[in-house]
């Protein structure tokens, strides 16, 4: 607290707009001396779900993780038009919040203690006021309300995942960046992730989200992102990108891509 | 608690309380939490008054609290009235009590930063070897007779040495932002290992006056407590469970792992260099005077977190004054126990603290599947 407020006096923190944007260019990664991702260009636009796909391996997860700052990274990533390095981490806080792929947490907090956390940036801020609000409407939207006295260990995998989930929607940041939310869920849950991201983008805020079931990503995502190798293979709209040859040939086993007879969007099914 | 936490702890699934909206005011808890931190606050003055007041010469706690009311030039109450009442409150008991509470405080509060500095429950100083890698630094100063910084120079050695071996147990037991239990026992092992080593050296090469400083050490004691030392840590005590307070919030954001807390806007690196700064200091200055006293730090913070669960703005707090009241008790048992004889205060507290640790370990097992 008191390193806080030498650190107010040092800089005001500047709260952030409605909309925030979100930009890589050249980006690249190195781990253990080898490229891992390379030269990637991406820019995230308010009011849209991107979809990261592509095989394990792929660099999905780095590019998600330099897009926060977590892993060295050359290149340039860009919130709001800055550098990562010029925003004080809980600057970033109140732009972005981050869904990572593994929830331990060290000590027995209740659900609704680890909810709350995700107020955490926006104490001393007038959207404090919100923090009741936030963590109740995040905790209806990632469907935990019925736990939030529970000890988080306790849960199984799926209903941590989506107290994770919650925490980060309570965070209320204009970018949400989500590593795999589905993987642990169930279909009615995966569904349920992707009707509450769509009704973020909805309210202008930008989503990226890495995905595994490419069949989710043909159905929810405005533009889908096909990485391969550490690099960029192609980003558009799903009815472009995931046709059958680049897919057939990306993951190295024969897909067919066919049209749903109803909503049009592409249906994506390995070759059996 | 209520009926419905309760069961849920339990394991029982329990139906919706109501199906609207649920109560995440954050108040449920609240009232337990005030409850134990107004207790312990009562508790401990309370303790502090009956010890004094206990021993060779009994004075009536009235008394007690008369006299310290005629010193703060408050004159209220009877003055004690045993011969050389006065003398033996002001002189022996009152620095020794103050002493208990102030190194329980210390002790208390350290672990509970340690294990949220340390993401882990069973991270305590003496655990892992801090306690006596700060007891090599100040019997090494009492070995070789160094006095270059007076009264401190024994504060001063022990605390580089445990800020040392805080830092050494850090680096080693880490990896990927989080600390695995078994390897933190056992960099504890090799860390005390090296320490007795080391004390072991030490003891050696020491006359057989240094020999008597350093192994009351290892059994803990607070039978030489002055004024003096009761001025050295006091403030050190004080100031650092108020910087460990301080930082609570952010130490339950750590809880969430290194990368979560970052994100939610924690500067994790500063959180960490301050929480261990601060723990060494504590530790060092509890373990500098009165010697390796272990289990305080690891039971304290798990009452507390049984009782009002692991939020770091309360537990830290409480385990200074539940340390702090520990201590108090203890060190009135190792002095009054036995007529005429002192038992060792840390032997006293390890006897006591090491099945209730083994209890632990097997409740926690039992109830949660261990602490992986």
């Amino acid at each position: 607290m008191s390193v806080g407020i030498i650190e107010g006096f040092r800089r005001r923190t500047r709260l952030p707009g409605e909309r925030v944007s979100l930009t890589a260019e050249g980006v690249s990664v190195l781990r253990g001396g080898r490229p891992v991702l390379s030269g990637v260009d991406l820019t995230i636009e308010p009011g849209e779900v991107l979809a990261l796909v592509g095989p394990n391996g792929a660099g999905k997860s780095t590019l998600l993780a330099a897009l926060c700052g977590d892993v060295e990274f050359t290149g340039d990533v860009r919130v709001d038009g800055l550098p990562l390095a010029e925003w004080k981490p809980v600057e970033l806080a109140m732009r972005r919040a981050i869904l990572t792929q593994t929830h331990s947490v060290s000590f027995s907090f209740s659900v609704e203690e680890i909810v709350r956390m995700g107020r955490a940036p926006w104490i001393g801020t007038p959207l404090e006021d919100e923090d009741d609000e936030a963590v109740y409407a995040a905790l209806e939207d990632a469907d935990v309300s019925r736990f939030v006295g529970r000890p988080f260990p306790r849960l199984s995998g799926g209903e941590q995942a989506r107290v994770a989930l919650a925490r980060v929607l309570a965070q209320r940041t204009p970018v949400v960046l989500l590593d795999e939310p589905t993987a642990a869920l169930d279909v009615r849950h995966q569904e349920l992730v992707f009707a509450v991201t769509r009704g973020l983008a909805a309210r202008g805020r930008s989503i990226v989200a890495v995905v595994h079931d490419l069949g989710l990503a043909a159905a929810h995502a405005d533009r889908v992102a096909v990485l391969s190798d550490g690099g960029l293979t192609a980003c558009g709209a799903p009815e472009d990108v995931l046709t059958a040859d680049l897919l057939s040939e990306v993951y190295g086993h024969p897909i067919e891509v066919i049209e749903h007879p109803r909503t049009g969007r592409p249906l994506v099914l390995p070759l059996r | 608690m209520t009926l419905q936490e309760d069961m849920t702890r339990e394991g029982h699934t329990v139906p919706a309380k109501t199906p609207g909206k649920p109560d995440v005011s954050g108040k449920k808890g609240r009232g337990r939490r005030v409850t134990l931190l107004v207790a312990l606050g009562v508790a401990l003055p309370v303790l502090i008054l009956v010890a004094a007041g206990s021993g060779q010469v009994d004075i009536p706690p009235g008394q007690v609290l008369g006299s310290v009311l005629h010193r703060l030039g408050i004159p209220i109450g009877d003055l004690p009235t045993a011969a050389q009442g006065e003398n033996a409150l002001w002189i022996v008991r009152i620095p020794r009590v103050l002493m208990a509470a102030v190194t329980g405080a210390a002790l208390g509060c350290a672990g509970a930063l340690m294990q949220g500095v340390f993401g882990n429950p069973l991270a305590e100083p003496g655990v892992i070897g801090v306690s006596s890698g700060a007891a090599v630094g100040a019997a090494a100063v009492i070995t070789f007779g160094l006095t270059g910084l007076g009264n401190w120079t024994v504060v001063a050695a022990a605390f580089v040495c445990g800020l040392l071996t805080t830092l050494a147990v850090y680096a080693m037991a880490r990896a990927n932002g989080r600390t695995e239990v078994v390897t933190l026992l056992l960099t504890g092992i090799a860390v005390n290992a090296v320490a007795g080593a080391a004390l072991g050296l030490l003891m050696f090469l020491s006359s057989n006056d240094a020999l008597r400083s350093i192994t009351s050490w290892q059994l803990g004691s607070l039978a030489g407590s002055t004024w003096d030392a009761v001025y050295v840590v006091g403030p050190i005590a004080v100031v650092g469970c108020l910087v460990a307070i301080a930082l609570g919030r952010r130490l339950d954001l750590l809880a969430l792992g290194e990368r979560t807390a970052r994100h939610l806007g924690v500067n994790v690196e500063r959180l960490r260099f301050t929480g261990i700064v601060v723990i060494a200091l504590l530790t060092s200055a509890a373990v500098a005077f009165s010697g390796i006293i272990s289990f305080v730090g690891l039971v304290i913070p798990h009452l507390v977190r049984m009782a009002v669960g692991p939020g770091h703005r309360v537990l830290l707090p409480a385990s200074a004054l539940g340390g702090a009241c520990l201590l108090v008790v203890a060190d009135l048992v190792a002095r009054t126990a036995v007529p005429y004889q002192e038992l060792p205060l840390g032997v006293l507290t390890a006897v006591v603290g090491g099945p209730f640790f083994f209890w632990l370990l097997r409740r926690t097992r039992a109830r949660s599947g261990g602490w992986g």
